[in-house]
């Protein structure tokens, strides 16, 4: 990697950081301009209520209180939960639904992709026949339709109608139980992955390196796998945002659906309730997973193509 | 035979010594009679546009099923006998019943909890009623009404403020452009999800903090794009030729570059609405939608989910219209992208 690059690499950095920086300062502001406080007490004097503010540094200057803050963060320390599990620390709450979530975003990426990528060759393979139409059908459907509205569709039909699958999560069966939702998230997955692919394969199938392979003689399905697939997936991280995105707000809703104890459920009861420490908790955790993926792929996009790192630079 | 020509003279003596004869030209295929070429009348941009619009069908039944759920929205909770926020506990959980559909077994309205029976035998509830007995025909289309009302108002003002900011920050350029960059950028890099939960959360819900809050978040896309094609346009000769004659930032901006862009800002507004559909709809999933007895399409799919095992039509029915909705509006949007510029068309 030259220069440029790590320059490249440098600025995405810098402006990864000054964001995380902005959130941090926004989340802060919020829990001081929340409606009331811990200490709204009306028996408390003006002189007990000056000890309780000393006791909790809320007598510092505003400035020296928010590096407090930014302290506490870095050390995973989010406060202690005020509505929903009275004051367990929030970190606890946190912690254990971490994995859940993400073990649920990555299956359904996973799924998604490999389902889309094939249905992608396929249509792209057979144009105008039925698998065409019905990988163009599917990606409207799935672009369009949000998430949830197939999860509680699926619900209804899986769950309710032909009971086959729980309607809810239960931990002693947690593979069946994430059948539903997973489903559900994967499809705009899929939809993108699908239309992505299809147009980029009829692109790479038409291009000359591959009809001197095809000349050559090489066998059709290593021309497809080996050759022509290598080359269209290389841009398939420019639909990455969007699905990230797209996860996400969907996971936070369907795991409020299906009750999944993760970190959008969590996200949902801490509205609900208004636990404020717990929600600026989960916000800036979702923060940091989107700012660190859109930099992943910024610099992935850097590497591969140093032509849009050059038009980014420019503008 | 040939020539070799060296100079003027040789060439004109060449020429002068040069014979047409009959055997060197042949003539074939005599027309008749000679048929001048017609006058391609010329087609106007927008004719274009139009032609490519109308040969889509997903389009055209897009824009079709658009206006029908514009004018039902606007029209049933006018007309019809039922409020939409009268509370009747008497006719809790009604399953939907549909006049002809009965007869062959379909909306027949035995699927809710209170029945059909006695005094309310000759009651047609479309939709059925929700768990308070409200009748859902009559919510869904005002719930329709709410959501189309939230997303357009978002977007309208979103097109405006991404219109301003990308052409001050694309035509001006240097420090201007580059200081409004970065701030998009950063603006862009926080969630969007994180930014509307948060803002909700600050101001009390309703149906204008929501409004703001989509504004909020999505004018960033409408900028970038603005920008984008400002940047294209501007170095193109007839802006030139306007700032030539003398003609002012503000006018060039408005009156040449403006109206350049148009198509896409068309399409990116048709793209933005089914978004905003889309956010106002997950608001009121996770609890910080249009507060009751307003409904949205949203809040009505939340709260028959509460009762999705006994009675799921309370949340099929509101999907299934959002679903729709948001189909019909992203057709429309393919169909006029493609027909504003046929060169991105897919495949």
């Amino acid at each position: 990697m030259d220069k440029s690059t790590w320059k490249y690499i440098g600025k995405r950095l810098l402006i990864s950081a000054v964001t995380l920086l902005v959130i941090i300062f926004v989340l802060f502001l919020m829990v001081r301009l929340m409606p009331g406080t811990p200490f709204n007490d009306e028996k408390l004097t003006e002189a007990q209520k000056a000890l309780i503010y000393k006791a909790y540094g809320l007598d510092k200057p505003l400035w020296e209180q928010f590096i407090i803050y930014l302290g506490n963060l870095f050390k995973g320390d989010f406060g202690i939960s005020f509505a929903i599990l009275k004051n367990a620390s929030v970190s606890d709450l946190v912690a254990p639904r971490i994995g859940i979530s993400f073990g649920l975003g990555i299956g359904a990426c996973f799924l998604g992709t490999i389902i889309g990528i094939l249905l992608g060759i396929v249509a792209a393979l057979n144009r105008n026949s039925f698998w065409d139409t019905f990988a163009t059908v599917l990606s409207v459907l799935g672009v369009s339709i949000p998430s949830f509205v197939f999860c509680l569709l699926l619900l209804v039909v899986l769950g309710v109608e032909i009971p086959v699958l729980p309607v809810l999560y239960s931990s002693s069966q947690p593979f069946k139980s994430a059948i539903i939702p997973m489903i559900a998230l994967s499809l705009s997955v899929i939809a993108n992955v699908a239309r992505f692919t299809r147009g980029e394969m009829i692109e790479v199938l038409g291009s000359e390196y591959i009809q001197l392979v095809e000349a050559k003689g090489v066998d059709r399905s290593q021309v497809i796998f080996k050759h022509a697939l290598r080359n269209c997936l290389i841009p398939v991280i420019t639909v990455l945002g969007p699905i990230i995105v797209n996860l996400m707000t969907g996971s936070m809703v369907i795991e409020k659906i299906c009750s999944i104890p993760g970190l959008g459920s969590l996200l949902v009861n801490a509205i609900t309730v208004r636990d404020y420490n717990v929600i600026v908790a989960v916000s800036f955790l979702y923060s940091i997973m989107y700012v660190g993926i859109m930099l992943l792929i910024d610099i992935l996009y850097g590497i591969i193509d140093p032509r849009i790192r050059l038009g980014k630079g420019n503008g | 035979m040939s020539y070799l020509v060296k100079n003027q003279a040789d060439l004109d003596q060449y020429l002068e010594n040069y014979h047409v004869l009959d055997q060197d030209y042949e003539l074939i295929d005599i027309p008749e009679r000679l048929e001048t070429e017609k006058a391609q009348p010329a087609s106007s941009f927008m004719k274009d546009v139009w032609t490519r619009f109308i040969a889509n069908k997903g389009a055209i039944i897009g824009a079709v099923i658009i206006l029908l759920f514009i004018v039902l929205s606007l029209v049933v909770p006018m007309v019809s006998k039922f409020d939409p926020n009268a509370v009747s506990t008497a006719q809790q959980s009604m399953g939907p019943r549909v006049p002809l559909l009965e007869s062959i077994g379909l909306f027949n309205g035995k699927t809710g909890i209170v029945q059909y029976e006695g005094e309310f035998a000759n009651m047609y509830h479309y939709f059925g009623t929700d768990t308070l007995g409200r009748d859902l025909w009559v919510r869904v289309w005002s719930g329709c009404q709410i959501s189309l009302f939230v997303a357009a108002t978002a977007v309208v003002v979103n097109v405006c403020i991404g219109i301003v900011y990308g052409m001050i920050s694309g035509y001006f350029g240097g420090i201007v452009d580059s200081v409004m960059q970065r701030f998009q950028e950063i603006v862009n890099s926080i969630p969007t999800l994180v930014v509307l939960t948060l803002l909700l959360i600050v101001m009390s819900p309703g149906l204008w903090s929501i409004i703001v809050a989509l504004i909020i978040t999505s004018w960033i896309g409408m900028a970038r794009i603005t920008r984008a094609q400002v940047l294209q346009i501007k170095e193109r000769e007839f802006i030139l030729a306007s700032k030539t004659l003398g003609a002012s930032g503000f006018f060039i901006i408005f009156k040449k570059i403006l109206p350049n862009i148009f198509g896409q800002i068309i399409i990116m507004a048709m793209f933005a609405i089914p978004n905003a559909i889309f956010y106002e709809a997950f608001l009121s999933m996770v609890g910080l939608g249009i507060p009751q007895p307003q409904a949205s399409l949203g809040s009505l799919i939340n709260d028959g989910f509460k009762s999705i095992l006994v009675t799921p039509f309370q949340t099929i029915i509101p999907c299934v219209v959002l679903g729709i909705l948001m189909l019909s509006f992203n057709l429309l949007a393919d169909g006029l992208r493609d027909a504003f510029d046929p060169k991105m068309k897919e495949g």
